[in-house]
């Protein structure tokens, strides 16, 4: 398989045929932003903010990177005031559901966001997908899904399984690029089985005293 | 529902998990609602996860995963129906049968929803039963129409 030669930002960059431009872009050190991407998942395309600027015989267009497949002699921008714009009404829109969530803060500082533009819609969820796609492709366990459509849909777990199986997993929660993921977990297992629901855990989870603060601060929000 | 004709519809279409919509809306068809056990064995049968079949049965508006009346009432709101009344007629119907629209009642005789066009809309306003078109319908007349289904 021949590599494929093309220019990210100004930089020769060689790449693998079956590459996406993010892939491309970041081996060779150039970082776009993402919230829906994930190394151990399959490209989804759902967040937009790693939008990118290609260039193919003069005629520039957006593309999204990380399902965007790279191309022979094509030239990349990943930042232009164009891109910008766009990513920074991206940021807008979403810190319109989520404008607690500390990823997305960061990146409305760097790229002039303002998370008050539009009416605030706390559903918390930018549906990333990344805990639907990370339980379902490498758990293999599907206790969390998609329900609804359009501006209703949101996550929702299955109790019969999340029950069995979410208890000493919880892999998602740390994905979450908004934190709305605990928020639904601890309130249906609250609803479940209300007498457990903050029992403290027994086996020593490194991490549990982050996860208890996380946790804690779903609930917070969504009162 | 039974199994044994869930297993029926299953067969129906070799078990592919391909035709989950299909499946789905055969059992809706018959059924007239997706009941959760019939949903659970359709996962089991098909090998598709629970997760993906919510996904869907909750996407399209087409399935129901709570009980239907045995009768269903449409009620166009289109803007043809809009100006020669329709929201009145809405009114009287919620009034006549005490559900809002996308609700069913206590004795699972009518389910009420509204619609965006029927495509009569010269006989409009349109409400619609059991796929039998009523044309220009006055609020008064709602009742009379009403009386005929048990």
């Amino acid at each position: 398989m021949s590599d494929i030669l093309l220019t990210i930002d100004g930089k020769e960059v060689r790449a693998k045929q079956d590459m996406t431009l993010l892939e491309a872009a970041r081996s060779a050190g150039i970082s776009i932003p993402t919230l829906c991407h994930h190394e151990k998942l399959e490209p989804y395309g759902a967040c937009r903010l790693c939008i990118v600027e290609v260039e193919t015989r003069g005629h520039p267009r957006i593309v999204v990177s990380c399902v965007y497949p790279v191309e022979k002699d094509i030239v990349v921008r990943t930042r232009s005031e164009k891109i910008d714009r766009i990513r920074k009404m991206i940021l807008e829109l979403q810190m319109a559901h989520a404008p607690d969530s500390f990823i997305l803060q960061d990146l409305a500082t760097e790229y002039g966001a303002d998370k008050d533009r539009f009416e605030k819609e706390p559903s918390f969820c930018i549906h990333c997908g990344l805990c639907v796609r990370y339980c379902a492709e490498v758990k293999k366990k599907n206790a969390v899904g998609f329900v609804d459509r359009g501006i209703r849909k949101e996550i929702s777990f299955i109790p019969e399984i999340a029950s069995k199986e979410c208890w000493n997993c919880k892999e998602c929660f740390e994905l979450c690029p908004t934190e709305a993921l605990q928020a639904a977990y601890v309130l249906i297992e609250a609803l479940i089985s209300p007498e457990t629901s903050f029992k403290p855990e027994e086996d020593g989870d490194r991490t549990k005293g982050d996860q208890d603060r996380k946790a804690r601060k779903g609930l917070s929000v969504l009162a | 529902m039974d199994t044994d004709r869930i297993d029926q519809i299953v067969d129906k279409h070799h078990g592919e998990p391909s035709s989950l919509i299909q499946i789905l809306l055969d059992i809706q068809t018959e059924n007239s609602w997706l009941p959760r056990e019939a949903l659970e064995r359709v996962a089991e049968r098909l090998q598709v996860p629970m997760t993906r079949i919510q996904h869907i049965a909750t996407f399209y508006k087409a399935f129901s995963l709570v009980p239907k009346g045995r009768h269903q009432i449409h009620i166009c709101v289109g803007t043809a129906c809009h100006v020669r009344g329709g929201s009145r007629v809405l009114d009287t119907v919620e009034d006549l049968t005490g559900i809002k629209p996308g609700e069913t009642d206590l004795d699972l005789k009518f389910s009420l929803e509204t619609v965006n066009c029927l495509g009569c809309c010269a006989l409009g306003p349109v409400m619609e039963i059991d796929g039998k078109t009523h044309g220009k319908m006055a609020p008064a007349q709602t009742a009379d129409v009403l009386k005929n289904y048990d």
